[in-house]
């Protein structure tokens, strides 16, 4: 059994693998697509671990920087795909010239890098001012509730600017001379999103195994005592909550190619409570836990709601309930802790072994 | 003289809402002195710490520390120039391992960009050895703080605060909650880390100040009521009156 676990983690990794490779000829492209939005919405998840799991920013903002990274790659997919003049749907405003800030979203370099760029600049104004203030806890998530309102009714009410609450739609714009919504392109968008997941889980692991993450850790448990060992807090969580921004963005624009769809019903506040739902129940803290949780809440909830309409949510709530509950950790965070182990023992499927002071010191270098 | 001193509170006072916790403080302490502080409950030995590391700041008067005023700087700022402080109740990192709590103290000085994509450096993991094996914990290097016992807490904070290499170490009660064998071996640590470093120790366990053989500073109602050694201390009326006094009674 001892060597077995690594083993068997690899296993999981390898059979995980490839069924992301193999699954675009196993399932229907509408499927497909279903796993796609699931998979791109694993990057919004990871942000939130680092920066609620790891560092303790309850954000209950994120829908913002989640469709400003959708916006912007669907104003320039809207404005890609036109022969002339400007998107159709201006014409039912009277708007005759293409707003101003739509302009350099004809380049299509401009806006690869305003997908992450401009909800880290908006993450990094409201978390320095916040930080700086030394604002935490509830009231950080009550201010970012706060500001996810406001730009909800902003983009909301813009119809002249950006089409307001009927969002802007993406299936039947071009990229590469492909309609957006055409199942080729759509499984490349699969790809990338199961790609960067992976990437970013990465990278998140490997940043949290710094020296760095454990100051995020000491930043979580006890600010004070960061400061006085002489850091600045401010800079370390600012650095944190633009990186889950960036991220955030990113997801928003794989989603929105993916679910044909950019409108201001991502920043209603319900949605941006889903992806800290996401988090707590896969598992804050484990950064795998916050994208399986993503990725199979959001599964779940497009099976269920096919079989029976509007069930979904009373599941999803019994799941918040059981983790808030029983599993405080989240789910990966109790099977890590070992909790099948303790479950198995409780049954007394297994022999019981308690560790105290002295027999941890005995049995160091033996199998325990 | 003047160069000797390396804390000066000149005239400090701390009001909360109008209630003075610190009333006109003076005091100073030479480079290389190990000074204990005590005090009554509620005669402001934890301001006065909160006011010289930059939490509280003072309604009026001013802290020099190396001739510099440190009023108004921020916490991180006062700590990054060399004073490092030792909270009451032990404060470590408790879902870190021991080493990577005193990595966290040694590193302060490293960029931010180092502290991402470096290890510590090979000079800071022999200091790390050394600072465990002053400390005892050498064993529990790979346990998490939460799982120590509260006297190996507050040895492993006593030794994060020894990482900083501070110039200045405020010690607030950092034998509250051990064992008499501990409280010895603490007060022998303290005395030994001394002379190297400034230290300023506040506590209320007597027997333990008395093993410090060190200048005694006593503070009443928020000002220095009078300053020598235990023995002086002990024969002072007014002492005796506010504190030792109050003490034998119970």
């Amino acid at each position: 059994m001892k060597i077995s676990k690594k083993h068997f983690y690899l296993l999981i990794w390898v059979i995980a693998f490839a069924l992301f490779i193999a699954m675009p000829s196993l399932v229907s492209d509408s499927r497909l697509k279903i796993l796609g939005k699931c998979l791109s919405l694993g990057i919004v998840a990871l942000g939130i671990d680092l920066s609620w799991g790891y560092t303790g920013l309850l954000s209950l903002g994120q829908g913002i920087f989640f469709s400003l990274g959708g916006y912007a790659i669907a104003m320039f997919l809207q404005l890609n795909s036109l022969k002339e003049g400007i998107p159709e749907f201006f014409g039912l405003y009277g708007v005759r010239e293409l707003p101003f800030f739509w302009e350099p979203f004809k380049s299509p370099i401009f806006t690869l890098i305003s997908i992450w760029l401009i909800p880290g600049i908006v993450a990094g104004l409201i978390g320095f001012l916040v930080f700086r203030n030394r604002i935490k806890g509830v009231y950080f998530s009550i201010l970012t509730q706060a500001a996810l309102l406001v730009f909800f009714n902003f983009f909301n009410g813009q119809q002249k600017l950006i089409n307001g609450t009927n969002g802007l739609p993406t299936p039947n714009t071009t990229l590469f001379g492909m309609m957006v919504g055409d199942p080729i392109m759509q499984k490349y968008f699969y790809y990338i999103s199961g790609i960067l997941v992976i990437v970013f889980y990465l990278f998140c692991k490997w940043l949290v195994s710094k020296r760095f993450g454990r100051i995020l850790i000491g930043i979580r448990d006890d600010e004070p005592r960061v400061r006085f060992s002489g850091y600045n807090p401010v800079l370390f969580k600012t650095i944190i909550f633009v990186f889950a921004g960036c991220l955030a963005g990113i997801s928003g624009a794989l989603f929105t190619v993916q679910a044909d769809l950019i409108s201001p019903q991502y920043m209603r506040v319900p949605f941006s409570i889903e992806m800290v739902i996401w988090v707590a129940v896969g598992g804050r803290g484990t950064l795998i836990g916050a994208i399986l949780g993503a990725f199979f809440i959001r599964l779940g909830e497009s099976v269920v709601q096919g079989l029976i309409p509007g069930g979904w949510i009373f599941i999803q709530g019994g799941l918040f309930i059981l983790v808030v509950t029983v599993l405080p950790e989240g789910i990966i965070g109790w099977i890590n802790n070992g909790g099948p182990h303790n479950l198995l023992t409780r049954w007394g499927l297994i022999k019981r072994f308690i560790a105290t002071y002295p027999s941890l010191e005995a049995t160091k270098n033996k199998e325990v | 003289m003047k160069e000797d001193i390396l804390l000066k509170l000149e005239n400090v006072s701390v009001s909360f809402e109008g209630f003075l916790a610190l009333n006109n403080l003076n005091l100073s302490l030479q480079k290389g002195e190990l000074r204990a502080v005590i005090g009554p409950n509620g005669a402001g030995k934890t301001t006065f710490l909160d006011v010289i590391t930059g939490k509280v700041k003072p309604s009026k008067g001013n802290v020099l520390f190396k001739g510099t005023s440190l009023v108004g700087k921020k916490e991180h700022k006062i700590a990054r120039i060399g004073v490092g402080r030792k909270f009451q109740s032990p404060r470590v990192f408790e879902n870190l391992t021991v080493n990577e709590n005193l990595e966290i103290s040694l590193s302060q000085f490293s960029s931010t960009i180092k502290l991402i994509a470096s290890k510590p450096s090979k000079n800071k993991l022999v200091e790390l050895e050394k600072l465990l094996k002053i400390v005892n914990l050498s064993e529990q290097s790979e346990v998490k703080a939460g799982s120590l016992s509260h006297g190996q807490k507050q040895w492993l904070e006593i030794a994060m605060l020894l990482g900083q290499k501070p110039s200045l170490m405020l010690i607030d009660e950092p034998v509250a909650g051990l064992t008499d064998e501990e409280t010895e071996l603490t007060a022998d640590l303290l005395k030994s880390i001394s002379g190297d470093n400034t230290v300023l120790v506040i506590d209320h366990d007597m027997e333990f100040i008395r093993r410090l053989e060190s200048n005694v500073t006593v503070l009443n109602q928020g000002s220095v009521l009078c300053e020598g050694s235990m023995d002086e201390i002990q024969r002072d009326p007014n002492v005796i009156e506010v504190y030792l006094g109050k003490q034998e009674d119970l």
